[in-house]
């Protein structure tokens, strides 16, 4: 249990890797890492599909890199309507990547491919964690 | 070039924006077409593929149910879903089958009656047909997804506004020709234009994607009836021969998508596999459907095809290279924008409209000079999965 608590509205309760949820808390952005190949993953996983290990570590994201694309959404699917008008989009970390919404204040004529970014992690009110991408 | 499954009967049913009908009477329209087109019976036809995306009706396992209305009972029936290329994956099972010797003619029907939920609603499935872990918490649907393409795309590649415009303008032009078009109007510029406030198409839904650039939901049912070699030249004067498949899948979560400027990697791979099957080369398809569920999807498929090089398939929209009489015609039936996108029934219809080019048959959709080959191209998801065939006479 625990991933209710993940993100704006969560459609999985349960997964192995609901720890995530908690280092969220602690402010943390963490993906796996397989301890016996190496290979990194976001988001993370309790498997390694490299070399099918389940021994998987924590390790942290980057803080910061490049916003790779992003897109404003005027219209939102069932359950986020209230959130409208909200940018998503995909930061590029230095060869390792994430999708997130982008932070509340950034307006969206200011977005702009290519920008430096950083990610942090996000409470909302209702005590949903979550992460963004945030202006550098 | 192996002559040894054929399509031998084509059905579609209007697509429409509310069907009056449940979904069993929905593909019973398509395919009682499609067995007269095909001149067969039910006791023709040794096995079924039935294939559609789950959650927009309330039927569980629709197979066994629309075998039994249809007819088609006890043949074996079966059940296959890739979301929006469905039916293109159900000819692949279908052709599997009778080229193992399993089954000597076999119906593939597509449907989707999407008009049972909200437009609301339906969002939140189709973006729940992504990642819906790590993804659909941030509140993603289609258009957004096809956006974060767009925005990459054009910032890389020079493509703008206009020319997607100009996308939709063509699938307007071909739609009002299409009898089975759910959106019978023309598009003209001044319905991208913001500054006109009876613009009916600028309006953002997921920016830089506008109304415009999506593609209608519709209600909709397709059936093509496959054979082998023997079956087909006895029951078929006109033959459409499966020259190649192929099919390609890729990380469902955009943090593992290699670079959103070159489009959906599923359609270079699906293509290169169906050409290298076929043993032809872009250049030899002479007509061709392609996956444009937003203006920007086609752009993209160009490239993937292709028919453009990377980053350049905006020169064919703006030298219209894609219209009827030009070098490569794409979509003359109105394409996803604007015959609509019934989701499971969509690759079938693409593949309808293709087998009538082949047969010179499409009526006023049809591409001049008896086009020897043509390809059906059909995306599922944000280029989750990638199918393209390859059809000759």
């Amino acid at each position: 249990m625990g991933f209710e608590k993940f993100g704006r509205k969560s459609f999985t309760a349960m997964t192995k890797v609901a720890k995530f949820v908690d280092l969220l808390e602690e402010g943390k952005v963490e993906g796996s890492v397989c301890k016996q190949c190496g290979a990194k993953y976001f988001p993370p996983r309790a498997d390694c599909a490299a070399c099918m290990s389940k021994e998987m570590d924590w390790f942290d994201m980057p803080k910061s890199g490049k916003l790779e694309t992003f897109t404003t959404a005027y219209y939102a699917p069932f359950g986020f309507e209230k959130d409208c008008p909200y940018i998503m989009g995909v930061a590029d970390l230095g060869g390792i990547k994430l999708f997130a919404r982008l932070a509340g204040d950034i307006k969206p004529e200011d977005a702009k491919v290519g920008m430096d970014i950083i990610i942090r992690s996000l409470k909302y009110d209702d005590g949903q964690m979550s992460f963004e991408i945030a202006k550098a | 070039m192996a002559k040894d499954v054929a399509v031998i009967g084509v059905g579609q049913t209007s697509f429409v924006r509310g069907y009056e009908g449940s979904i069993r009477e929905l593909a019973f329209e398509a395919f009682r077409e499609a067995t007269q087109d095909a001149g067969v019976t039910q006791k023709d036809i040794a096995a079924s593929v039935f294939c559609s995306a789950p959650e927009y009706d309330k039927q569980r396992s629709p197979a066994g149910v629309l075998a039994e209305y249809l007819g088609l009972i006890p043949q074996p029936t079966f059940y296959i879903e890739t979301v929006c290329s469905s039916s293109s994956s159900g000819l692949k099972v279908a052709y599997s089958m009778i080229k193992a010797g399993l089954h000597d003619v076999v119906a593939v029907v597509g449907f989707q009656k999407m008009s049972e939920i909200t437009s609301a609603e339906s969002q939140e499935r189709m973006g729940r047909g992504a990642d819906i872990q790590w993804e659909a918490p941030f509140g993603t649907m289609m258009p957004a997804y096809y956006a974060l393409y767009a925005q990459a795309y054009m910032a890389k590649n020079g493509l703008t506004h206009d020319d997607l415009r100009d996308v939709r303008i063509k699938s307007g032009t071909y739609g009002q020709t299409n009898e089975r078009a759910v959106y019978r109007k023309g598009v003209k510029e001044a319905d991208f234009d913001p500054k006109n406030p009876d613009a009916r198409m600028a309006g953002a839904v997921a920016w830089p994607l506008r109304v415009g650039d999506a593609c209608a939901n519709a209600d909709g049912a397709s059936c093509v009836i496959l054979a082998n070699a023997e079956k087909a030249k006895a029951f078929s004067k006109k033959p459409v021969w499966i020259l190649g498949i192929g099919a390609a899948s890729e990380a469902v979560n955009m943090a593992a998508r290699p670079d959103f400027a070159k489009g959906l990697s599923v359609g270079y791979g699906a293509a290169a596999e169906a050409y290298k099957m076929a043993g032809i080369t872009a250049k030899d398809v002479k007509v061709a459907e392609v996956h444009d569920c937003f203006t920007i999807a086609e752009i993209m498929a160009y490239e993937g095809l292709g028919f453009a090089p990377m980053g350049d398939g905006k020169q064919l929209i703006r030298e219209k290279a894609t219209y009827k009489e030009g070098r490569i015609p794409v979509n003359v039936d109105g394409g996803l924008l604007s015959k609509g996108h019934p989701i499971g029934a969509t690759g079938g219809s693409q593949i309808r409209t293709i087998v009538l080019q082949l047969r010179d048959e499409a009526g006023p959709m049809q591409v001049p000079g008896s086009p020897e080959i043509g390809l059906v191209h059909n995306v599922g998801g944000v280029g989750l999965y990638g199918n393209v065939t390859i059809f000759g006479r």
